[in-house]
């Protein structure tokens, strides 16, 4: 008989997010993982500016906050100062992929044996739904109010196609987390994300799509279904690189 | 007692670091500094240590972040336009609390500036320099040895008060060859038990961290650590007295400026103006006691500095405006000659300003 | 109790900054209070290029030399920039194989010394810094003779033991030189 347990590697912090906000799923995977991996005893975590600024309240390891959009440049010292420990940022769209991308780009480019958790919501959570780089053509947030316009705004960024180009990346992945088989699968790759780290092999990251109800102006169901009839088929499922297989395929 | 060698300013306080236990660089190309990342390049890996040319001066001081948190001397360097990319984490570090060594090798600014010596980030060095209230430690050395000497002190104040510390020089100390001597010291000194080392599963975890959204937290963290502040303030004040004794004119000046004022003092003595120096070597704190002592003595200050006149304020400041203090500056790169300081210091001593 | 404010002056690439440091070592190795202080910047390549040293018996104060006592000008727009600038008195070194004019200043001594030339006949190529620095310490007696060899061990490195020699001959040469 399986029980229900709360996972280790998350404190008994009740969580601050919204009703419906799939973060709190998130979380749980990537406890999830470090449990399975037993390594919370020497994972330090990176929660980075957004609405998972809190992060360092909920893992039950040692954290340290990092400003908006350096949480990789904060892991990289501290996998340096000590490779021994697991090192993972958890990030937001905004800042990983807007004022962050110098450094998710050659925190990559280095190969650097670090773990991310890249939580793509198409908007900005926290300051109340403003545009994000990763928020659809035509949607309408705060300071899109007629719809992203792409011709005055540009397009979205996919970080992973992106960040698979680079020879430093190791493994890349999105993922989903709006339904059960998808969030059984995110918790696959995340797990490998962390164990990668763990056999020393190098850069992962796992681009988890979630939902941001309160912003999108949906109820938590209607979020689930605006995310797998619209940011699926933009931000399609599936490993865009995975080095380490490669390499053991050769 | 080790040999004296003939080093650069940039070379031996790059050296220093490695001697103090800094086994951390993180640092980014910028004039003219750059001979800090390039001896770090050749030594680290030979020591087992991490040097790390990061993508950006931001991504350096963040990483700096990192190795800090994790209880390690890390360090930076870079050249005032590479600070002010590096102010948000330097506010961060102050924030959380993290010691580390931030040096700056000052050049001509605002903007892109230029490449020559400057003091011009001395209110960006003195007042924080990022978001907040908060101070750094501010080391000014002004001879090559010195520029060794204070990086061992800077990572043990830095550690001791848990602050970051920046050793504020420019472009002719980090230039500049002179003998120096450099011997091996202890370094981690102060126990960490705040540093990311990972629980072990035997301790609560550690979190490093500078939110509090609540308005009384953040009043408390900030009142706390300027409680610290207080006694960083009594204890820590530095100067050198140059021909004070019987001074009745004081020149206020530090790193290179400081050098040349020597000049100008030598030669007012060598006029019968019994003139004298008060070199602030620590900038912050700065030593309000010296000053205060010095301005019931001497009857007018001449402050000189490689800026449009900063230090000015804290030498006024420091003497409550008791005495008149005249200012001697050259700006944008240039610096003044010993002519231009004794002309200030014979106005002065005439009463004039 | 003395104080020698040394500025040799010149194009990079004409090892000024070499020169300056053989200077320093040698004063240091004396037991002298020594400072070198380079221009820096993009004039490194191929533009002007100076080196401020000074040699004291007393803590040195300002590393600039503003006031050359010895002026070592290795090109024409050196001579012109810092002539002036010596003090009455002072020693200017001039490379004649480059500097086509003579010194004006008649209350300073004037050397003259085809240091290029002299390099590029022995075949030396890039030693014209050292004749020149060999012909100073003839005539300014700034460093002793037998410190020669120490202090250029100072700067030659171990892996250029081949340097080591010419230099030294190079020095030699301005030394030996007579006008």
């Amino acid at each position: 008989m399986m029980v229900f347990e709360k996972p280790k590697a998350l404190t008994n912090a009740p969580l601050h997010y919204c009703p419906g906000c799939t973060h709190g799923i998130i979380h749980r995977l990537v406890a999830e993982a470090i449990d399975s991996l037993d390594i919370a005893g020497r994972t330090i975590g990176v929660a980075s500016v957004g609405c998972s600024v809190f992060a360092y309240n909920y893992f039950n390891c040692d954290m340290v906050q990092a400003a908006h959009g350096r949480a990789p440049a904060v892991a990289t010292g501290v996998k340096r100062a000590d490779p021994s420990k697991i090192v993972f940022t958890y990030q937001g769209d905004g800042d990983l992929a807007s004022i962050g991308t110098a450094e998710t780009v050659h925190s990559a480019a280095r190969g650097e044996n670090i773990t991310i958790i890249f939580v793509n919501n198409a908007i900005y959570g926290m300051t109340g739904g403003q545009m994000a780089p990763t928020s659809l053509p035509g949607q309408v947030t705060q300071t899109s109010p007629y719809g992203r316009d792409v011709n005055t705004v540009g397009y979205p960024v996919r970080i992973c196609e992106l960040l698979a180009t680079l020879d430093g990346t190791g493994y890349v992945e999105r993922v989903a987390v709006n339904n059960v088989k998808n969030v059984r699968n995110a918790k696959r790759a995340i797990e490998k994300a962390f164990r990668n780290q763990v056999e020393g092999k190098g850069f992962s990251l796992i681009e988890v799509l979630s939902t941001c109800p309160t912003n999108w102006g949906k109820t938590p169901e209607g979020a689930l279904e605006w995310l797998d009839q619209n940011m699926i088929p933009y931000y399609p499922l599936g490993v865009y690189k995975d080095k380490f297989s490669e390499e053991a395929a050769k | 007692m080790a040999e004296k060698i003939l080093m650069k300013g940039n070379e031996a306080l790059a050296e220093a670091a490695i001697m103090a236990g800094c086994r951390h660089y993180f640092g980014y190309p910028i004039t003219p500094q750059t001979e800090v990342a390039a001896y770090m390049s050749r030594r680290m890996p030979k020591i087992g240590g991490t040097f790390l040319q990061a993508e950006s001066e931001i991504a350096a001081i963040n990483m700096v972040i990192g190795a800090a948190a994790a209880g390690k001397r890390a360090m930076t360097s870079s050249s005032s336009p590479g600070i002010s990319l590096k102010s948000e984490g330097i506010s961060y570090m102050a924030g959380c609390d993290l010691p580390a060594l931030i040096v700056n090798v000052q050049r001509g600014g605002p903007g892109l500036g230029g490449i020559q010596p400057s003091q011009s980030d001395y209110f960006q060095a003195t007042r924080g320099g990022g978001h907040g209230d908060y101070h750094l430690l501010v080391l000014a050395p002004s001879s090559v040895q010195e520029m060794a000497d204070l990086v061992f002190k800077g990572f043990d104040l830095a550690e001791k008060y848990r602050m970051p510390c920046m050793l504020l020089a420019d472009g002719t100390m980090g230039q500049m060859m002179e003998p120096v001597e450099l011997s091996e010291r202890a370094g981690e000194s102060a126990a960490k038990p705040w540093a990311l080392t990972g629980t072990e599963g035997k301790r609560r975890p550690n979190i490093i961290n500078s939110l509090a959204l609540e308005p009384q937290e953040l009043e408390k963290w900030n009142e706390d650590r300027f409680k610290r502040y207080d006694i960083v303030r009594e204890n820590e004040q530095m100067s050198e007295s140059y021909r004070m004794e019987d001074a009745e004119i004081c020149v206020v000046a530090f790193g290179i400026a400081a050098r040349v004022s020597q000049n100008a003092v030598d030669a007012a003595r060598a006029k019968g103006i019994r003139a004298g120096m008060l070199r602030p070597i620590t900038l912050w704190p700065f030593p309000e006691k010296a000053l205060k002592a010095a301005a019931d003595q001497c009857k007018a200050f001449v402050s000189v500095e490689l800026n449009m006149g900063q230090m000015i304020e804290d030498v006024r400041l420091a003497i409550e405006c008791k005495r008149p203090v005249s200012l001697c500056c050259r700006t944008g790169g240039m610096i003044p000659s010993p002519d231009e300081v004794l002309s200030v210091i014979e106005r002065a001593a005439e009463g004039g300003k | 109790m003395s104080t020698t404010q040394v500025l040799i002056a010149g194009f990079g690439g004409q090892g000024i900054l070499f020169a300056g440091k053989f200077l320093a070592y040698a004063g240091l190795l004396q037991g002298r209070n020594v400072s070198w202080l380079p221009s820096y910047g993009p004039e490194m390549r191929g533009g002007t290029a100076n080196c401020s040293v000074i040699l004291s018996d007393t803590q040195v104060g300002s590393p600039i030399v503003g006031r050359p006592d010895i002026l070592i000008a290795m090109n024409l727009p050196s001579l012109d920039k810092y002539e002036d600038e010596a003090p009455a008195g002072a020693s200017i070194f001039v490379d004649s194989s480059l500097v086509t004019r003579k010194v004006r200043r008649t209350d300073v001594n004037a050397y003259y010394i085809p240091a290029t030339q002299i390099s590029n006949e022995k075949g030396y190529q890039t030693l014209a810094n050292m004749i020149l620095m060999g012909h100073v310490i003839a005539k300014t007696q700034l460093i002793p003779l037998d410190m020669i060899s120490a202090a250029m061990k100072k700067v030659v490195s171990a892996r250029h033991a081949d340097l080591l020699e010419k230099n030294i001959e190079a020095v030699r040469l301005g030394i030996d030189y007579q006008e």
